[in-house]
């Protein structure tokens, strides 16, 4: 459990670090102190309702994306699978954007965030039918590669047919994925769905465990496959199509997470779910931090670097692997 | 006491049995030793005991539900697989799975049960190693000790003994008479008939899907049956060192 | 007695004006290129505090000279907030996340939409001069400049067919901003033949295919990029007949303000030039 208080404190600090960082120059110590005593003063409100809610999405679509990341390398016995082959992110993206060129996004604020929730579990309901209840892991990969390529492609078409360069620069901004601005609206409409999504992938642990085994070994030693992948699929749905409905698309955590802390969990698929949860969470914070330190004028998205710290990140695993195996 | 109960048990692949109408009943203390041609249905037949394949007719494991079947029997599949790097000690205690609610800690008699698997098998050397990077033989014996760890009254493996070398075959096949004689059961299928004839109390052979031979070694393995199912001529004698069984040649 | 009638009938103009005066918001942060433009002209000294970055990119911007001398800021919610504006003006393609922040916080926010033809821009003067309480000087600017349009907007006898011609191959057709400029100042697009109404996309083949009298290309960014290329096109340089104007499309075109008549100006000129006279 060393890892586990490691990974807390880790992420403690992150956040704290995360309330801290911002444009305001108030020193640390007066940050935190109007953000614990409200007040009345802009400080006091810049802490409560712009820092922290950003501060908590952080925790929040970063363990999401982790936690499901391990889930999925779990179950599909995979170390480079991740929560975006179910289609789910590419879902929620195509929804977001709707909404952006329909000019429901003006309509009422929330508007975004639900139409890509929407879409995300639109997504699932119809990667469950084409998968089947029974069937291989293979059916369901090719159901999530379908869905998202499906998806995918009617974004970029929406793209091209977008008569606005106003909107299709604020849809393509938006797929970069950003944590600016976002208030506790969207905490609040995420929470509940990420926490469905945490609980149905958390109880994964026993199955994924007895997965290391193969599918027929974990069969006969009373696991039912059919309930785990309905679970998985359901959770990952609900807490990455939350994550990507308010924060935009994210990537690389899913994928990278687990991989670095699997070595850590002695390659556990239980442990390595909580482990991720965590590991995301402190990596989101670490990425949102830096959006605001490294390039404060330039408006650096999210996404924009996780993909460019994730990808070398990625590379020097694989070098790394290699290395051993040689 | 009757651990498995098969009744005309058929498995179909289309129109084609794949097995066809077996009917057996195995009891404690029984080491019975699953043979016949590759294809001739033997991990299909098993499969299809644990409820694992869709059938006709009647499996008495297949009624339980997927818990209570889990602590009556352990399956091996042939294939070995071993997904993640996890170190011996917590593959084999994955065998423990069936017997620990959601989340919880091994219990002491779950450690018991462990201890007892690695001792049987003589794998106490090799806890701390990491799993994926022992050999296929090695592998196998760790394997074997999570299916004992389960701590089932009936063990079903599919071709356990398949690439150990001798001293490991024999003795595998050692902790399973072993285990029959505590009044477990055991069915193994295997292609190695001397093992078999020396270890086993009883075989099964198959053919076609169809049970051919049921009973002792010496009733099993005549001459007739070797070269109508096996298509091999073979050495078989009784010796004050047990049975001593060689194919010799084939038959054309 | 009449004296102080008089005394009384100006104090009391002056406090309604003083009303009026109150009623304004004081402090005005713009983060949007478009409301900077109509806010530096039309805004009362003072009232202006803040602009987007954008407003001091001498290429996007039309008043930059003035811009310069304000702050400028980065359009988030929590610098925004920080400046302590009564105000904020932005566009309707705004961040909807910074916009619904800013609301939360208790900031009003007054969306303008993008121009999408010349009868918008007296549309887009008189919501700025609303949100700003200086309705007076939006009214003096919307007459002079309907004024200025009518000068300019005398119909010619021969319309040269002319395409616009930006970075991507897009075009701009008759019912966009862009469109309206050219079609106002004497031209025919000929975006309309290829059948395009707001914007789309002009490939190299079919703009040749229409063989336009003029080629208006867009700005050259700087940097390279791919999307520029086709102005370099071999084809375009052969193309006899077609006079390739470059760079005329800049910052009086972008924004829908009074700027535009310049852009109107500068394409009279270029037709007149290109020996159309009227």
């Amino acid at each position: 459990m060393k890892l586990a208080l490691a990974l807390v404190v880790i992420c403690a600090l992150l956040f704290g670090l995360s309330l801290v960082t911002g444009y305001s120059v108030a020193s640390p110590v007066a940050s935190l102190r109007a953000l614990v005593i409200d007040d009345g003063t802009p400080l006091s409100v810049v802490m409560r309702d712009i820092r922290l809610p950003r501060a908590l999405l952080a925790v929040m679509v970063g363990a999401s994306l982790g936690l499901a990341g391990a889930a999925m390398q779990g179950y599909l016995r995979n170390p480079l699978a991740e929560p975006g082959l179910i289609g789910v992110s590419a879902s929620a993206g195509l929804g977001a954007v709707l909404a952006i060129q329909s000019g429901a996004a003006l309509a009422f604020a929330l508007a975004l965030p639900l139409a890509a929730l929407t879409m995300a579990l639109l997504a699932v309901g119809l990667i469950l039918a084409l998968a089947g209840p029974r069937g291989s892991s293979i059916t369901l990969i090719l159901a999530g590669i379908a869905i998202s390529a499906l998806a995918s492609a009617l974004t970029s078409l929406v793209l091209n047919l977008s008569p606005n360069p106003f909107a299709a620069a604020e849809i393509v901004f938006w797929m970069l994925g950003s944590l600016a601005d976002r208030s506790f609206d969207h905490v609040w409409l995420a929470l509940p769905f990420m926490v469905v999504g945490w609980v149905l992938l958390i109880g994964l642990g026993r199955g994924l465990d007895a997965l290391t085994l193969g599918e027929d070994a974990a069969e006969a030693m009373g696991i039912r496959l059919p309930r785990v992948r309905l679970a998985l699929v359901v959770g990952t749905a609900a807490s990455v199509g939350a994550a990507t409905a308010v924060a935009g698309a994210i990537g690389f955590v899913g994928l990278v997470v687990p991989h670095l802390l699997r070595p850590f969990v002695g390659a556990r698929p239980s442990h390595l779910l909580w482990a991720s949860a965590l590991g995301g969470a402190a990596m989101v914070l670490a990425a949102d931090i830096a959006v605001r330190v490294v390039f404060p004028d330039r408006d650096l998205k999210l996404g924009v670097l996780m993909a460019l710290v994730g990808a070398p990140l990625f590379l020097h695993l694989i070098y790394k692997t290699r290395a051993e195996t040689a | 006491m009757s651990l498995l109960e098969l009744q005309n048990l058929t498995v179909r692949r289309g129109q084609c049995p794949v097995v066809d109408a077996v009917s057996l009943r195995v009891s404690a203390g029984e080491c019975i030793g699953l043979i016949g041609p590759n294809g001739a249905g033997k991990t299909t037949l098993m499969r299809a005991a644990l409820g694992l394949l869709p059938h006709e007719g009647h499996a008495s494991l297949a009624q339980l539900p997927a818990r209570d079947r889990a602590r009556a029997a352990a399956w091996m599949p042939q294939a070995r697989e071993i997904a993640w790097p996890v170190d011996v000690a917590t593959l084999i205690a994955l065998g423990r799975i069936p017997h620990l609610p959601k989340g919880a800690r091994l219990s002491p008699e779950d450690r018991a049960a462990i201890d007892r698997a690695v001792e049987r098998m003589g794998l106490a050397p090799y806890l701390g190693r990491t799993a994926t990077q022992l050999s296929g033989g090695e592998q196998a014996r760790v394997l074997i000790a999570r299916a004992l760890a389960q701590d089932t009254p009936l063990l079903l493996a599919d071709e356990p003994i398949a690439g150990l070398d001798p001293a490991s075959q024999i003795s595998t096949m050692q902790v399973f008479a072993d285990l029959a004689r505590d009044g477990h059961a055991i069915i193994a299928s295997m292609h190695d008939l001397g093992l078999a004839a020396r270890h086993c109390t009883r075989l099964i052979l198959l053919d076609r899907g169809r049970l051919v031979a049921d009973g002792t070694p010496g009733d099993v393995l005549t001459p007739d049956n070797l070269r109508r199912v096996f298509g091999i001529d073979a050495y078989y004698q009784d010796t004050p060192d047990g049975p001593v069984f060689q194919p010799l040649k084939v038959l054309t | 007695m009449q004296r102080f009638r008089v005394i009384t009938l100006l104090a009391a103009l002056g406090i309604t004006g003083a009303a009026v005066q109150a009623d304004a918001p004081h402090r005005v942060v713009s983060i949007n290129l478009c409301t900077d433009q109509l806010a530096l002209d039309m805004a009362a000294p003072g009232q202006l505090v803040s602009v987007s970055k954008l407003a001091h990119d001498p290429q996007s911007s039309a008043r930059v000279e003035q811009a310069l001398a304000l702050p400028t800021n980065g359009s988030g919610a929590e610098e925004v907030y920080l400046l302590n504006p009564d105000l904020v003006l932005a566009g309707t393609f705004t961040d909807p996340a910074t916009v619904a922040m800013l609301r939360d916080l208790g900031i009003p926010v007054v969306l303008f939409a993008p121009a999408q033809s010349l009868a918008d821009v007296p549309d887009r003067i008189a919501q700025m001069g609303a949100a700003l309480g200086r309705e007076d000087a939006a009214d003096q600017m919307i007459a002079a400049y309907n004024a200025d349009l009518a000068t300019l907007s005398a119909p010619p006898a021969h319309r040269p067919r002319a395409a616009l011609y930006y970075v991507n191959s897009y075009t701009s057709g008759d019912k966009s901003l862009a469109g309206d400029i050219l079609s106002t100042a004497g031209f025919e697009n000929a975006a309309a033949q290829a059948g395009i109404s707001t914007i789309g996309t002009l490939p190299l083949e079919q703009l040749i295919l229409l063989a336009p009298d003029i080629i208006i290309q867009g700005r050259d960014y700087p940097g390279q990029s791919r999307a520029e290329d086709n102005f370099n096109h071999p084809a375009l340089r052969a193309l006899t007949g077609t006079v390739m104007a470059g760079e005329l499309t800049d910052r009086d075109w972008i924004c829908g303000t009074p700027q535009v008549l310049n852009a109107i100006r500068a394409m009279r000129d270029l037709r007149a030039a290109m020996g159309h006279t009227q």
